[in-house]
């Protein structure tokens, strides 16, 4: 227990001092989207990995989130009002996507969340007095929390990192909490959750809820490190992106989605540098690991690591036993 | 009154070509229960491949008509080769279908931004139907009136091989009891593969057809696919005549959406489909429930 | 008082009627055997019971109350519980784990998104006083994954008698199980006490006949004997249903 103590602060004084080690702002940068998009992974993990409802329309909830506060800071309102009226709109959309799509599972479950999420993309992309369309709606500027300026890459690091390490706490107690048994007894077997006594729509509705409200914050922090909102984030493929960065790092894990998110980001980012078509390797990417590493990144590297380990073993043993007796 | 005559008749055409996108993916749903979400690739790589085959890829300049066949055939043969290599690999695992699905719309996509560049290409109307049909003042546009005609002549050949020949009635079986065809002695897995190609095939030619009207750019297969899925929701999954009946009605809501509410365009596209997957999943005409 | 009332209860799927106007009355304490060959209804009976299966016409009472149109998840909080034929545990968890989520449907603590599970000492000790009535406190920390079929049949009785409940729903509990297995099984069901009311489908007779106070034989979903052991037995029409005209 004390080791993974230990290796969660480890992790923590690491993530502290990414600017410090990285000095070029154009990997901070990375840093920072890697943590936002983290945060969006994570929300979307509550679905899909936990119960187990695989949604491929939660960009429109990640942009109703930065059309609002993209919205109101333009209308002259201050950040706190447009930061809260943001996470307001993004829940009350999530209740209303909940209340449509929680009527199907499977296979259904995704078409009525494609379905949704390519409304408000609709909606954003048409609604023109409202939303300015494909032109969009810039950021003038950072929000500046007890007095600390975010206009430095550095700064706003650090605000994404502290908004990070909530986020994955919240997570972390969810996860462990009975309600969150609860939800992943609903995943696994839903039909005895039933029988045993619990509400598995309720228990999905609320998990939905939660999961809007990480992927709301998630698209405040976007918005703001872009400093604009276009329909292009809203659109399918964002969504689709989403649903890689989780499944690629595995599903129902708590660090699959982080690692998922790093993944993507660094592809579409950093490899892009070097390989113009980063969808391309993203998609490839994908495919492999659905086909060879279904769980995901996270828990398929610690399978091969056990399996390592244990062959190590046996090499091990095999070779004590085969050495001459003193 | 020309207006509304000239918007009908485009929504007739559109519903059209939609039709013959959605067909394959209706019987691929239908059959291997998954949404094939490369649909709306493939319907651009038909597109694309027709676009070259028309300027003379193969060495010769063919006409139109034939570059959307082989286009079709080509894009059949890669959505064969796709379901042999992938989709059978994961034979009972549908959301990791559905997944890889994705993933290859991915590379689809890059894929033909590398082969043939960001720019949008037209595709000429074929010369013999570039001219006009004049009628109660109004002006048609003969292309458009052709691919109403084709897209029937699909539809009724579509329904001959599936009420008519052995394929199917093997295909039928499948979609209805897919436990009861093996069991039967129906090779499921080969049918598989056939009516994946089918689709795709189906969706090649729809993208080619579709040219003179939509031209082929970057992004297609992202605007194709989400209609291809309403039709089907709309209509039914498995079944010819809800894709039919279920594309004319997106063609209209599509153009009369986008020439009245043009704010709500996609908001009243998506809504019914959204309500019938919340209200009556089996779709309009569709027998069995998602 | 009469545990359970199911009166002229009816269902069918589409053409198929599964259920025809079946009568149950089972008194408190009583222990009751459902026999019937393979396609009775049996199960489906037990689908209607317990809400999983909303039935076409007729109804069903627990303790007095009806319970017609109750969701399932309802009838468990009134003192339901049921075992299932197929098993359908949760495999990526612990048999203790199993347990716990069971005594977890009935608590408010279902609720918390905040504490954490595994500190609910209450609800754990629980778990495990469970498990020592099925004899299995001493794997309570396998992963239910590596547990033998007979080791997860006793992890659904744990399961259905950590929820105290009035009546206890047991679908084929034997069903699979060794010669030892059903000895241990049998014993178990033996020391439950009185205060729970016990409707088992079975098939293997030797185990199960002398276990059942009452026995009611369903075919093509229609009572067609009932009574005890004896008057069952002799009956001429239990050897039709089971060996053909």
């Amino acid at each position: 227990m004390t080791g993974r103590r230990i290796g969660v602060a480890v992790a923590i004084l690491a993530l502290i001092a990414v600017p410090f080690v990285i000095g070029e702002v154009y990997y901070v940068n990375i840093a920072s989207q890697i943590l936002l998009y983290a945060i969006f992974a994570l929300g979307l993990n509550v679905l899909v990995g936990y119960a187990g409802l695989v949604s491929l329309g939660h960009a429109g909830l990640f942009g109703v989130a930065a059309y609002v506060t993209a919205y109101l800071l333009a209308a002259g309102y201050g950040h706190l009002v447009a930061i809260l009226a943001a996470i307001a709109a993004g829940l009350v959309v999530t209740a209303g996507f909940a209340a449509l799509a929680l009527r199907a599972t499977g296979i259904s479950f995704i078409m009525i969340s494609l379905a949704l999420g390519e409304i408000i993309w609709g909606l954003a992309y048409r609604w023109i007095s409202l939303t300015n369309g494909d032109n969009g709606i810039s950021v003038a500027t950072r929000p500046a929390p007890f007095g600390l300026p975010l206009t430095s890459a550095r700064g706003f690091y650090d605000a994404t990192l502290v908004v990070f390490l909530v986020a994955v706490a919240a997570c972390a107690i969810f996860v462990r909490s009975p309600f969150g048994a609860a939800l992943c007894g609903t995943r696994d077997q839903p039909r005895r959750m039933n029988t045993l006594g619990y509400h598995v729509w309720m228990i999905r509705f609320w998990a939905f809820m939660f999961s809007g409200l990480l992927t709301s914050v998630a698209g405040i922090l976007f918005v703001y490190y872009n400093e604009f909102i276009s329909p292009q984030a809203l659109a399918l493929t964002a969504s689709a992106e989403g649903l890689l960065m989780v499944i690629s790092g595995g599903a129902g894990t708590l660090l699959g989605p982080v690692i998922g998110a790093a993944l993507v980001v660094i592809v579409k980012n950093v490899v892009s540098a070097y390989v113009t078509r980063w969808n391309f390797m993203l998609g490839a990417i994908f495919v492999a690991i659905v086909v060879f590493m279904p769980e995901g990144l996270v828990p398929g590297a610690v399978r091969l690591w056990r399996s390592a380990w244990r062959a190590l073993s046996r090499r091990e043993a095999a070779v004590i036993a085969t050495r001459p007796q003193p | 009154m020309t207006f509304w005559l000239l918007l009908t008749v485009n929504s007739v055409t559109f519903g059209g070509l939609l039709f013959l996108l959605s067909a394959g993916f209706s019987l691929i749903f239908g059959l291997m229960r998954i949404p094939n979400l490369t649909h709306g690739s493939m319907f651009m790589v038909g597109a694309y491949l027709g676009t070259s085959l028309l300027s003379g890829a193969l060495g010769i300049t063919l006409n139109f008509w034939l570059a959307a066949v082989i286009g079709a055939v080509e894009v059949a043969l890669l959505g064969a080769l796709m379901e042999r290599l992938l989709l059978r690999r994961l034979a009972g695992q549908q959301l990791a279908q559905v997944l890889v699905t994705l993933g290859v719309s991915f590379m689809a996509a890059d894929l033909c931004l590398m082969g043939w560049g960001g720019d949008p290409i037209s595709v000429a109307t074929p010369p013999a139907l570039a001219g006009f049909l004049r009628f109660g003042g109004a002006v048609f546009p003969l292309y458009r009136l052709a691919v109403i005609l084709i897209a029937a002549v699909v539809a009724l050949a579509l329904w001959l091989m599936l009420e008519r020949t052995r394929l199917g009635a093997m295909i039928r079986a499948g979609v209805d009891d897919p436990q009861m065809a093996r069991v039967v002695g129906i090779r499921v897995s080969q049918l598989f593969t056939i009516v994946f190609a089918l689709g795709a095939g189906l969706a090649g030619f729809a993208g080619m057809i579709g040219g003179p009207i939509l031209s082929v750019y970057p992004g297609l297969d992202q605007d194709m696919l989400p209609l291809a899925l309403v039709v089907v929701i709309l209509g039914g999954t498995g079944s010819l005549l809800g894709s039919f009946v279920g594309s004319i009605i997106v063609g209209f809501i599509y153009n009369f959406g986008q020439a009245l509410l043009p704010e709500l365009a996609y908001f009243i596209l998506f809504l019914p489909m959204v309500l019938v997957l919340a209200l009556r999943p089996q779709g309009l005409f569709g027998g069995q429930v998602l | 008082m009469t545990a359970l009332v199911v009166n002229n209860l009816s269902k069918s799927f589409g053409g198929l009627r599964v259920t025809t106007n079946v009568n149950l009355n089972v008194d408190a304490g009583e222990r009751r055997l459902i026999i019937g060959p393979n396609g009775a209804g049996k199960t489906t009976l037990f689908n209607l019971i317990t809400g999983e299966l909303a039935p076409d016409n007729g109804s069903i009472a627990l303790f007095g109350r009806d319970i017609t149109r109750t969701p399932s998840r309802k009838r468990t909080h009134l003192g339901m519980a049921r075992t299932y034929q197929i098993i359908t545990l949760f495999a990526r968890d612990t048999i203790e784990r199993n347990v716990t989520l069971a005594l977890l449907g009935l608590s408010p603590l279902r609720w918390n998104p905040l504490l954490a599970l595994d500190r609910q000492r209450h609800l754990n000790a629980q778990a495990r006083t469970a498990l020592t009535r099925v004899g299995l406190d001493h794997i309570a920390g396998r992963p239910l994954a590596e547990t033998s079929y007979g080791e997860r049949r006793r992890v659904e009785i744990a399961m259905a008698l950590a929820q105290n409940p009035k009546v206890l729903l047991l679908d084929e509990p034997f069903a699979g199980l060794s010669i030892d297995e059903r000895q241990d099984v049998r014993k178990l069901l033996l020391a439950i006490p009185r205060d729970v009311t016990i409707v088992m489908i079975e098939h293997d007779m030797d185990v199960a006949l002398d276990f059942a106070d009452r026995i009611t034989l369903l075919h093509f979903g229609e009572v067609i004997v009932e009574g005890t052991r004896t008057e069952v037995v002799a009956d001429p029409r239990t050897r039709e249903v089971y060996l053909g005209e």
